[in-house]
């Protein structure tokens, strides 16, 4: 059973994906791709994930090209794209065509904090702002974003960073294996308190696919997404 | 209660060195370490420290010396090659008695290599890369969680030593997030707490003797009388400080050796096969020094074989055989370079081994 209940705002085209490192943007950003593979493009014909992390040497959502283009998705990045354990700091100028192309649904995996946010304002001619919706993920139960003053501060860093305002938040809060229905609400009830304050919405909450049973959560909240945990290795969770 | 919070390797360990006392780290960046001097950087400031970025690993170790020699609590992290220059720090921080905790986290070589995990420094951080007859005790905790209790301790591990303490975890560790409790912050030494806590430190003091911290000694009757009482020291270390985690050894058929990420993969191992009726156990030395031999007394008549799995070409191994005297076939299941291997290669390796000596 899957409660995904399908896009917000799914008239913008370019979703941004920002957040504090370890807040879980490129879990959610793979996860989103597969789910929009799966359930249909809209008006969209085409499907693209810009990985533009130059800050994390690990767990990068270039590390599951096979799977995103057995999917139907295309990813842009590294000009490397043969070579995903180098560390460079560099990206191919082919991330500029999915953030042009007008029939190109585009996810913007962001690489960590505002330091890595700052990489998207080189394609800021690439993309026009109506037609962006900019997302930071939020995890709770990451020390420095887990009250409201943390999350705050990095909502605005990253806004500073990058020029662009941030729409919406996902609550993203988990605790990898150990995560329940009650780490969930915790993390729901901070981006609430956010959304209050600064007339953003909360674009979804997310919930660990095949760790918190569906029917502990089913009904609270408006717009649920299950995550795949698709970067992360089986045996590490043993 | 404190409540779990959600960590990545790298910042937990350098949350869990300031909480066990630490105010002082001195680094150079290199991958996949960097968020340590980056996070220290903005905490230590906060929490009455200092951070300093040293022009390069040897410049950042001989900072922690003078810095240990005059008392202070200090930290220093690196990955492999960046460890490699450190290593003549390491011989005069042993020589001079000094303490000192230090952080590998180890990627994949030799040379530059590359920013994979890997965990070919065995033979640097176990037997010394630097020069005389010295010994550093080596932690090799196998999840977050255990870094982090490890890392709590080993400021006063190595206080009540006088002599560094390295703890080894791979690149994999120190970027990947697990769920940890912090424990509750140490107290930190004060300055004017070190003339009485380390009477032996150059601390300025007023009390009318001086101190001398030195690893220079140029007559070779002093310098051997040194030696020989550093190594009275080393020979309590390899009795008190040997740890080792065991399972399902008693009537294992195959029994695994590994630490860190290796000993995770090699659960699984494990695990499968036991699934499938074949007795598999596990000995995990959560110390690599003084290493666990005595672990190996425990295994019986049922065991065939023992394998060592490492992230290197055949290390851990040399001590594995040490370990076993001779009782049993000692093989080897590795990758390198940065290689992780599947818990299913694992499987099917130990299979063909298990066929050629049963």
């Amino acid at each position: 059973m899957s409660v995904f209940c399908g896009i917000r705002e799914p008239d913008r085209r370019v979703m941004v994906v920002t957040g504090h490192y370890g807040s879980g943007k490129t879990e959610f950003s793979v996860s989103l791709a597969m789910l929009l593979a799966k359930e249909g493009l809209g008006p969209y014909e085409r499907l693209g994930l810009c990985d533009l992390d130059i800050i994390n040497p690990y767990f990068r959502s270039r590390e599951r090209r096979a799977m995103l283009e057995a999917a139907g998705i295309r990813v842009y990045g590294s000009a490397y794209q043969h070579d995903v354990t180098a560390e460079l700091p560099e990206l191919s100028a082919d991330v500029r065509a999915p953030l042009e192309d007008k029939g190109c649904r585009t996810i913007v995996d962001l690489g960590g904090n505002d330091s890595g946010a700052i990489v998207l304002n080189q394609f800021s001619n690439n993309f026009s702002r109506e037609e962006t919706l900019t997302l930071i993920v939020i995890n709770a139960n990451r020390p420095e974003t887990r009250d409201y003053d943390g999350a705050m501060a990095h909502l605005q860093a990253i806004e500073r960073a990058t020029g662009l305002h941030v729409d919406g938040l996902i609550n993203n809060t988990h605790l990898l294996r150990e995560t329940d229905a009650g780490c969930i609400e915790k993390g729901h009830r901070l981006c609430e308190r956010i959304c209050a304050d600064t007339g953003r919405f909360i674009w979804c909450d997310c919930y660990p696919a095949g760790i918190v049973p569906e029917g502990d959560i089913e009904g609270r909240y408006e717009h649920l997404m299950p995550l795949g945990l698709y970067m992360r290795p089986g045996w590490l969770d043993r | 209660m404190a409540e779990k919070v959600l960590m990545k390797g790298n910042e937990a360990f350098a949350e869990a060195v300031i909480r066990g006392g630490v105010r002082f780290y001195f680094g150079y960046p290199i991958t996949p370490q960097s968020e340590i001097p980056e996070f220290m950087s903005r905490e230590l400031p906060k929490r009455g420290g200092k951070f300093l970025q040293a022009e390069s690993e040897l410049g950042a170790v001989n900072m922690a010396y003078g810095c240990g020699a005059a008392g202070g609590d200090g930290f220093i992290s690196s990955s492999s090659p960046g460890i490699a220059l450190m290593q003549e720090g390491m011989s005069f921080l042993c020589s001079a008695e000094v303490p000192l905790t230090m952080l590998n986290a180890s990627r994949g070589g030799p040379g530059i290599g590359s920013i994979q995990p890997g965990q070919a420094d065995y033979f640097q951080v176990t037997r010394g890369g630097g020069n005389g007859d010295y010994r550093i005790p080596v932690f090799a905790p196998a999840s977050i969680q255990e870094a982090i209790d490890i890392l709590y301790d080993a400021p006063a591990l190595a206080n009540e030593w006088r002599n560094p303490v390295m703890v080894l975890v791979d690149g994999l560790m120190g970027q990947m997030m697990e769920p940890v409790l912090m424990p509750e912050a140490k107290e930190p030494l004060k300055s004017s707490d070190i003339p009485k806590a380390k009477p032996w430190a150059i601390s300025g003091s007023e009390k009318g003797e001086r101190s001398v911290v030195k690893s220079l000694r140029l007559q070779p009757e002093v310098l051997e009388q040194h030696v020989e009482r550093l190594f009275e020291k080393y020979n309590r270390m390899e009795r008190e400080l040997q740890r080792v985690e065991c399972t399902d050894i008693e009537d294992a058929e195959v029994v695994f050796v590994a630490f860190g990420t290796m000993a995770r993969l090699a659960t699984e191992a494990m695990e499968l096969l036991q699934s499938q009726g074949i007795k598999a156990g596990l000995i995990r030395p959560i110390t690599l020094w003084p290493f666990p031999y005595g672990a190996f007394d425990a295994l019986t008549d049922n065991t065939k074989v023992v394998i060592s799995t490492e992230l290197s070409m055949g290390q851990l191994i040399e001590d594995v055989k040490l370990g076993v005297r001779g009782r049993f076939p000692v093989k080897l299941i590795h990758r390198t370079g940065g290689m992780l291997p599947t818990s299913l290669e694992i499987v099917d390796k130990t299979k063909k081994i298990l066929e050629e000596v049963r």
